[in-house]
């Protein structure tokens, strides 16, 4: 047990933590004012339904000890998760750990609804997240953390490149094809409804980043600031080619487009954080500008209704952090292992590997839980739904709402307060007296 | 000339345009308005307060025409905004004594007569 440890990792997990609600903002922002409310819900229930199903499962079955295809259930119900120290983590006491991994349940869970806004019916949704997270999440977090077949062959996943986010792109992809595209997809403009929002949760979103990145360190140490440090570069480098792009391409830099950058920088920095040097971090930050850049305005001119383009952001970013770390690991930096450009050929063939298996499996697992989900309530709201706005259909709040024309509706005491606006009494003639 | 004033559901604006421009009506402002027709009433609960929204969002769009061009304006409108609910909206056709077009000092049937758009 190490005090010093202990306490970066009790702030790591709230720092990973925030990064779901700069999430909400996030996706919030870049939604039409009338699904504001139900797109940053899909990330807050998040918090609650799959921080709680990784407390009863989700966390045994991606770290408790048991064969390399599954955790076992020795941790289920957080039975044996004390104060001693982690299996995972010599250092730090077991809760925290436990703690620390469910935050990144929990935000990779609410990545996904970046792709299915707008026409997710909630509870569906809701059920979805928690299947998801105990039969996807799990499964691939042991794979690459918790003992299983890819870190035994020694796949390098600092902090979740395959586990987090070509998990969730993958799954992005396959809901958004099942869902199928909005009913005014293509058809008209759906345009952000409010951009500082969506520049708020990139920023909020970075701050929290540090936490996720250099807090899988699991101590405080030389390889935390070396996480630490890469995820201020990696951004750095892809804002500035981002910005570069915009200009050259339609000659004005875009605030959508920089705060899509820096969330494409950070992914892409997230399975390479502890095992490349500051230079290449930024290499890296810079080259993953491109592949996203390009598939954001593909994607944009196909049927595939992938809103706020999860795919291109983590699902393309992650692979493409995922195989960079491959090329440009270094030992004398992460004392592990070298990677391509070091001449380590097999490291690079590991990670592919690790980034193919998790395509399969995340495409293959979303596929099946979203075809058992809709069997029980349909998936999809109805046009009508659609059309009205997914906060008063699905919540029956409004995000900006004007209060005029609202009428209490009281206990019936007070009746007179309900009378509906056309059925007032009568006016005598001559107006009112 | 006559004044088309159609009031119905913002999700339809887009369709309504459309509408228009395919029948080539032009010169129209919109507006953002809060209405009540015939509709149910939507519920919604704020922290257990609930509250019945007894105005509606609606959008109103006014239309300054020649007399020959109510009857294309009018049916454009009918056939995009419709949904078959309750709650549909109205089009009022309403008598224009005079109109004068602010740059040209043009007016009446001149003002009402689009000009020749230049493509910015």
């Amino acid at each position: 047990m190490n005090g010093s440890d202990t306490s970066w990792m009790l702030v790591s997990t709230a720092l990973v933590l925030l990064m779901t609600p700069a999430l909400a903002f996030f996706y919030g922002g870049l939604v039409r004012s009338k699904n504001a409310l139900n797109t940053m819900m899909m990330s807050v229930a998040s918090l609650g339904f799959v921080g709680v199903a990784w407390a009863v499962l989700g966390y045994s079955l991606a770290f408790a000890p048991g064969p390399s295809a599954i955790g076992g259930l020795s941790f289920a119900f957080l039975r044996g998760v004390g104060l001693d120290v982690a299996p995972s983590a010599a250092t730090i006491p077991h809760v925290l750990f436990m703690a620390f991994q469910g935050t990144f349940a929990i935000i990779t869970a609410a990545l996904i609804s970046g792709a299915i806004v707008e026409r997710k019916r909630f509870p569906a949704y809701l059920l979805f997240i928690v299947l998801w997270s105990i039969a996807v999440y799990a499964p691939v977090a042991h794979w690459v953390w918790g003992g299983g077949f890819l870190g035994k062959l020694g796949a390098l996943d600092f902090a979740g490149g395959t586990v987090v986010h070509i998990n969730a792109g993958v799954a992005a992809l396959v809901a958004a094809m099942m869902l199928g595209p909005r009913k005014d997809y293509a058809r008209q403009a759906t345009l952000p409804h409010h951009v500082p929002f969506v520049l708020l949760g990139a920023g909020l979103l970075w701050f929290g980043w540090f936490g996720f990145n250099g807090g899988s360190a699991l101590a405080a140490n030389g390889i935390a600031a070396l996480a630490f440090t890469n995820t201020f570069l990696a951004p750095m480098g892809t804002l500035v080619v981002w910005t570069l792009l915009d200009l050259k391409r339609g000659g004005k830099a875009t605030a959508v487009g920089a705060a899509t950058a820096i969330v494409v920088g950070l992914v892409a920095v997230t399975p390479a954080a502890g095992f490349v040097s500051p230079l290449s971090a930024l290499v890296l930050g810079a080259l993953a500008a491109f592949p996203s850049y390009f598939a954001i305005l593909y994607r944009s001119r196909t049927r595939l209704d992938d809103s706020l383009d999860v795919v291109a952001a983590h699902g393309i970013g992650g692979t493409v952090g995922a195989l960079l770390t491959g090329v440009l690991a270094e030992k004398a930096w992460n004392g592990v292992s070298d990677g391509l450009l070091f001449g380590n050929v097999r490291q690079f063939l590991v990670q592919v590997l690790a980034v193919l298996v998790t395509i399969v499996f995340s495409g293959a697992g979303t596929f099946v839980l979203l075809k058992l989900v809709n069997l029980l309530i349909p998936i999809k709201v109805g046009p009508r739904e659609e059309g009205l706005g997914l906060d008063v259909s699905q919540h029956g709040e409004e995000a900006y709402s004007s209060g005029e024309g609202a009428i209490l509706i009281l206990p019936s005491a007070n009746r007179q307060a309900t009378v509906p606006l056309g059925a007032a009494e009568p006016v005598p003639e001559g107006g009112p007296v | 000339m006559k004044l088309v004033v159609a009031i119905f559901r913002p999700e339809k604006l887009n369709e309504v345009l459309h509408a228009l421009y395919e029948a080539e009506v032009r010169g129209i402002s919109s507006s953002r308005v809060q209405g009540h027709g015939g509709e149910l009433d939507r519920v919604e609960t704020y922290r257990g307060t609930t509250v019945k929204m007894e105005l509606a969002e609606k959008v109103r769009l006014e239309i300054g025409v020649s007399d020959h061009f109510v009857e294309p304006t009018v049916k454009a409108i009918l056939s995009s905004a419709r949904t078959g609910e309750v709650g549909d909206g109205k089009v009022f056709v309403i008598p224009v004594e005079k109109v004068y077009r602010i740059r040209t000092g043009e007016e009446d049937q001149a003002a009402v007569t689009p000009v020749a758009t230049a493509v910015a």
